[in-house]
């Protein structure tokens, strides 16, 4: 502790050097900042939550449509809880840049097979009531100041409705929350009937809960055995894998943005490393200096070190405050995209101990040269 | 007066490649508390192997070494550590101080080493800064000081602690004649007033001249007499 300033001024001996340094840190725990969350994003997020549910969609593409009458069929069977049907509907709010998530649901088996997305019974009724109604998800409502009674209108850009209009209007009965960001839920009874010709009778994708979670496996071959030979075959998937076929589909973010992050802190290990090596040959009589005046071989070692992962943790720091500042208009800007743009408090957690260990591993180096160093060698040196 | 160093029949041995070095040979030497030794001899003779020896900073081959009570040769690294930190103070030819630490901090260096609360640091430091004649000094980097007053600034940390032995190496070695003698009065005040004792290697004889004794070293031996009164030394090394 006493050491500090001294572990201070050597951090900035060389200003240039180090600000270099710092610079390429901090760039890159912004990298790994952004990257994670793209790749938390798509992934969904690890959660214990619907466990049993499961995603049925069309075998070949998860764009192809299912028949409707598919969700009684699975309703009856026994293996099945529960099942709810979501369709793509996409649009956007007044200009094409406010896009968001809209699904049009049945509203019962909706909240009753995502009981994590908390609704009011009141707003739920109203939503099953009106037909023409419409629940944002808060962090939706919030972006657009809309309150329960609002006219929203969606302007459509795949689903026109039977009277040749594409901006269809909806009436905000209320919020639900909802920890993925932006949703919007429309009642399908209604999309369905007011659809052009075209739409009418498909589903995007079934959700169901099985009624015995780790038989989930045979309920899953089950369904997809009653639609093998139809002109729709299905393919069931838990949510967790469906999340992330979701996730391959779309390039594998999780994995390329993982070797992103490795390349870059390879070459991070690498500069820096090689900085540090290069600062702590110059340092070499200063170090027998203070060996000399009696510090001990693992004191210095110890300072070198220290000096290492400082410079590592505030690169990190920076790097980490910038991607949190960066966030929310990321958020607001992505989150159509990949659902929620998260930067996490676990992220920022996770990036500084990712700092720490970089630093531990370019100082190991200097550290142990430090720590070995004898007094007359280094001495006669100079 | 007290023996504080003692040193019987000392070798030093280095290996350069497979080949042995004998650097000093059956060493024998004795000072007394308070006494100013100049240690002269060509380049290469083992002078500052010596001083090292004595100083602490490496174990000889064979041998005792024996300064102000503790005995180096058995000594373990740890234990030598605290001793030098605590009895020697150490001044370079070329001053070794930190240049990312102004003047002050690197007075206060070896005293980090101790218990002195943060107040008693500086204002120990600001004395040992005084007595070398650079208090006004104190907020100067190395880099910003000449040379004779970055060896002051050597000279208060090795004092700081206040060490009863001082060991320079060829501490003028880089100075011009009007600066040395200026660093060699200081010593010899820190020598009369203070009671330090000092080893000193030079190659200059004014400079030994400062010194009460000055004793010359040869392809690692011990060879002259001893010039004045009061050190004892035992026989065998006095003789060339
Ligand atoms: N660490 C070492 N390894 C090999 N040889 C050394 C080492 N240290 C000193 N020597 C050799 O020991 C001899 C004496 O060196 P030194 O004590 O520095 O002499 P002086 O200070 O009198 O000039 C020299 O020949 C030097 O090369
Ligand atoms: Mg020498």
């Amino acid at each position: 502790m006493k050491l500090i300033s001294l572990l201070w001024g050597n951090m900035f001996r060389k200003p240039t050097r180090t600000s270099l340094t710092f610079v390429s840190l901090v760039i890159a725990f912004l990298l790994f900042m952004l990257l994670r969350a793209i790749s938390d994003a798509f992934s969904g997020g690890v959660s214990l939550e619907g466990m049993d549910r499961i995603v049925i969609d069309s075998k070949y593409s998860m764009t192809d449509n299912l028949p409707l009458s598919y969700v009684q069929q699975i309703r009856s069977l026994d293996e099945v809880d529960q099942v709810t049907s979501m369709s793509w509907f996409g649009g956007y709010y007044r200009e094409p840049r406010n896009s968001f998530a809209t699904y049009p649901v049945d509203p019962e088996s909706y909240f009753d097979i995502f009981p994590e997305q908390l609704i009011s019974a009141e707003t739920l009724g109203r939503f099953n009531n009106i037909r023409v109604s419409a629940v944002a998800s808060e962090a939706l409502a919030a972006q657009y100041g809309w309150n329960p009674g609002d006219t929203i209108p969606i302007i459509q850009d795949i689903f026109p409705q039977e009277n040749g209009s594409w901006t269809w209007q909806f009436e905000l009965a209320g919020t639900f929350e909802y920890s993925g960001g932006q949703l919007l839920l429309i009642n399908y009874d209604y999309f369905n009937e007011a659809v052009i010709g075209w739409g009418k009778d498909q589903v995007g994708w079934l959700v169901g809960r099985v009624a015995d979670p780790p038989e989930v496996d045979s309920t899953i071959q089950l369904i997809d055995g009653m639609f093998e030979n139809s002109s729709d075959p299905t393919r069931s998937t838990t949510e967790d894998e469906y999340r992330r076929q979701f996730a391959s589909q779309l390039g594998d973010i999780g994995t390329i943005s993982g070797m992103i992050l490795m390349a870059v802190f390879f070459t991070i290990i690498l500069l820096t490393g090689n900085t540090a090596a290069q600062a702590f040959a110059e340092r070499v009589p200063e170090l027998a200096t203070m060996k000399t005046l009696g510090f001990s071989d693992l004191s210095v070692a110890a300072l070198v070190l220290a000096e290492a992962v400082a410079l590592c943790v505030c690169g990190g720091m920076v790097g980490v405050g910038i991607a949190l500042l960066l966030e929310p208009g990321l958020n607001a800007n992505l989150s159509e995209m990949v659902g929620s743009f998260d930067m996490s408090g676990q992220s920022a957690l996770y990036a500084l101990g990712l700092a720490t260990l970089l630093g531990l591993i370019i100082g190991a180096y200097p550290a142990i040269s430090a720590k070995r160093l004898t007094i007359v060698d280094a001495l006669r040196e100079r | 007066m007290s023996e504080l160093i003692r040193c019987t029949n000392v070798c030093k041995e280095y290996l350069r490649g497979a080949e042995k070095v004998e650097v000093l040979r059956n060493v024998d030497l004795s000072v007394k508390r308070g006494a100013f030794i100049a240690l002269m001899g060509p380049s290469g003779s083992g002078k500052t192997t010596l001083l090292n020896l004595i100083g602490g900073l490496d174990a000889p081959t064979s041998g005792e070494i024996e300064v102000d009570g503790l005995r180096l040769d058995s000594a373990n690294a740890r234990s030598l550590a605290s001793w030098r930190a605590q009895s020697v103070g150490f001044v370079f030819q070329f001053y070794n101080l930190l240049p990312v630490l102004n003047a002050q901090r690197n007075v206060e260096l070896p005293l980090l080493l101790t218990d002195l609360s943060r107040s008693e640091r500086h204002k120990n430091a600001a004395l040992a800064l005084d007595i070398v004649g650079l208090s006004d000094r104190g907020k100067h980097k190395p880099g910003e000081l000449s040379g004779g007053q970055q060896q002051r600034v050597a000279i208060a940390r090795a004092l700081v602690s206040d060490p009863c032995l001082l060991v320079c190496d060829e501490p003028t070695g880089d100075l011009d004649r009007t600066t040395a003698e200026e660093i060699l009065e200081l010593l010899q005040t820190l020598h009369r007033e203070l009671g330090k004792t000092i080893l000193m290697v030079t190659h200059d004889p004014k400079a030994a001249n400062r010194a009460e004794y000055t004793l010359h070293m040869d392809k690692g031996k011990l060879v002259s007499t001893v010039e004045g009164p009061d050190l004892e030394l035992e026989p065998a090394r006095t003789v060339a």
